[in-house]
């Protein structure tokens, strides 16, 4: 187990290298950069500037240069917020993104997944029709839609009652102030976690082994939780490996809608800036964790079934 | 499955199934616990994927102890294991902390049979348990039933398609057709002068030893019956060679037979003899 999973994180490196690469010589090639300012400037001062940033070698050059300062742990400076290196940036938005990802992903799972279990075990009953009904609702509408919708009746339908919550900002992650948007991050993750939840048990309950639990005269909730409900986990696990990667480097609509200082409003100013190193960073953070999820994904296969083996090939 | 109150949800029985002095098809759920695994227990169809693949096998067993014995651990782990050795699985105590994937499809089916035996059954409903088998290992299976059936003195139901496993373990065979019993009676009565042309049929599609190599399989005639729309009257009316006017109306009641058992069908016994 533990050579695979070495032999995993040496995949990885090179994968994140590749994800690098493309993804440096890209932003190169957008039209634009990060010194085109709306008032014209003088042409010395850009001169200066591209120099300051080492923008006027030659592409190699700087790629050389960008991997360099990568392996030391150095993301670069930013081009725009000219007083902070990326990194710095990137620690202060991530920890951000980090705690509303988390708080999101345990919602979405303490409530989705019995959700699911709730509607499958009562399949084609009334209960089933309306919590798969929301799901798909769930699903169907977009975040940046539900964001201000959430917003819409939050934080101004119900201004003088109790339910009233600030519709936006920060303010040091008082609690009030993440409500809205933890919950906006959670809704669609929860519908699809019905709707996965409810698929594999379903199929799991009409498993032999499921009828053979029943002909031995367990009481129904065993048969459920011990015989049905490990192997309905699968394809849960599966779909929250790259959904908490996701989740956790912070959705830049989200982040955008309610004035979050994450690294996804930082990803989206640094990609309307042609902030170069700030997107480098941020998407550098995300792919390093969706490649690291995929691994815990398929360390937890191991737990949940028994017929997955880490050795031979 | 609908005596064990295991019918898919979509399905229907109708009847009355008489066990220890309840009616299985209106039992509630909870009634149906008491006795499942305890008193009637169920050895299926396919080993591969009746056992729970991410449990041990032993934990598998010792749960049925638990739920219906009230054992302890380590008290339900001895009576598996000694259980497992009833049914010859060699190195019984290195098997028990295995999982299903790890056992041969053999050695999966005996897991089974001990599962039924646990609590010592008054009846085991055994549904075509040797079906997904190699031809050796089933007999070796169909060996073990009849030692638990002699050693224990429960009673099998043996479903089974296969003509072979009834003359060798049966005592009483009834006949179904279209899920419902056409001719019951023992067994070697059934095999000798079988009273209605659907068991004659049966009997007649088995290949012979004394055939000639080139023989060609014999088969009933016409399609097996959709369940979903039976034909009226005589559900094996448009195959029966006997067909007569009012099979095609009327369903014959399941009625003693001059010869003995019981038999479903309107053509009297003497008949059926000369035709045969
Ligand atoms: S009742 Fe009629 S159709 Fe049915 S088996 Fe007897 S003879 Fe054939």
């Amino acid at each position: 187990m533990w050579s695979y999973f070495l032999r995993r994180v040496a995949i990885g490196i090179p994968t994140l290298w590749v994800i690098i690469t493309v993804c440096f010589f890209l932003m190169r090639l957008t039209p634009g950069g990060p010194f085109d300012f709306d008032a014209p400037v003088p042409a010395e001062i850009l001169a200066n500037l591209r120099a300051q940033y080492h923008l006027d070698d030659p592409l190699w050059r700087q790629y050389l240069d960008y991997l360099w300062n990568l392996l030391r742990g150095d993301f670069g400076p930013s081009f725009k917020y000219r007083d902070f290196t990326v990194t710095t940036l990137i620690a202060q938005g991530f920890p951000v993104s980090l705690q509303n990802g988390l708080s999101a992903l345990v919602l979405a799972i303490v409530v989705g997944v019995p959700l699911g279990i709730v509607a499958a075990l009562a399949q084609n009953t009334r209960r089933d029709y309306i919590v798969s009904a929301a799901a798909m609702t769930g699903i169907v509408i977009p975040n940046f839609i539900m964001g201000h919708m959430l917003i819409l009746i939050f934080g101004v339908w119900a201004k003088d009652s109790i339910f009233h919550l600030p519709a936006g900002g920060w303010e040091n992650g008082a609690l009030t102030h993440r409500i809205l948007p933890v919950l906006c991050l959670a809704l669609p993750y929860i519908a699809y976690l019905v709707r996965i939840t409810r698929g594999s048990m379903i199929e799991a309950m009409r498993a032999n082994y499921v009828r053979t639990a029943r002909a031995k005269g367990l009481p129904f909730r065993l048969v459920v939780l011990r015989h049905a409900l490990k192997s309905a986990l699968m394809p849960v696990v599966t779909f929250l490996g790259p959904a908490t990667a996701f989740l956790l480097t912070g959705s830049m609509v989200v982040e955008t809608i309610f004035q979050i200082p994450g690294i996804g409003r930082y990803f989206v100013q640094g990609a309307l800036n042609r902030d170069y190193t700030l997107v480098m960073g941020v998407t550098i953070i995300s792919a390093a964790l969706v490649i690291a999820m995929n691994l815990v994904v398929d360390m937890l296969y191991g737990l949940l079934d028994p017929k997955v083996r880490y050795d031979g090939r | 499955m609908a005596a064990m109150g295991l019918l898919a949800p979509n399905g229907r029985a109708t009847g009355e199934v008489r066990f220890a002095g309840a009616n299985l098809l209106t039992a509630r759920e909870s009634e149906l616990n008491a006795i499942r695994g305890n008193t009637l227990a169920m050895v299926f169809q396919d080993p591969m994927t009746s056992l729970t693949p991410h449990m041990k096998v032993g934990r598998q067993l010792t749960e049925v102890l638990q739920r219906h014995r009230g054992l302890g651990k380590a008290a339900a782990r001895d009576q598996a294991i000694a259980m497992l050795r009833r049914v010859q699985i060699p190195e019984p105590e290195r098997r028990f902390v295995m999982y299903p994937h790890e056992l041969s499809g053999g050695l999966r089916q005996r897991v089974m049979i001990a599962m039924a035996l646990l609590c010592g059954p008054r009846l085991i409903i055994a549904d075509e348990p040797t079906t997904a088998l190699d031809v050796t290992v089933q007999a070796q299976i169909l060996d073990l039933i009849r030692l638990a059936r002699d050693e224990t003195g429960t009673s099998i139901i043996l479903i089974t398609h296969d003509l072979g496993v009834v003359a060798g373990l049966a005592d009483r065979v009834a006949v179904m057709y279209a899920g419902r019993i056409v001719e019951t009676g023992e067994v070697r009565r059934i095999f000798k002068t079988p009273q209605h042309p659907y068991t004659q049929g049966l009997l007649a599609c088995t290949p012979r030893l004394d055939d000639a190599a080139t023989a060609a399989l014999r088969t009933i005639p016409g399609q097996p019956p959709n369940l979903q729309r039976l034909p009226p009257g005589c559900a094996y009316h448009p195959r029966c060679p006997y067909v007569m006017d009012r099979c095609r109306t009327n369903r014959p009641a399941l009625l003693p037979a001059a010869v003995g058992g019981m038999k479903a069908c309107f053509l009297d016994d003497l008949h059926l003899k000369a035709a045969s």
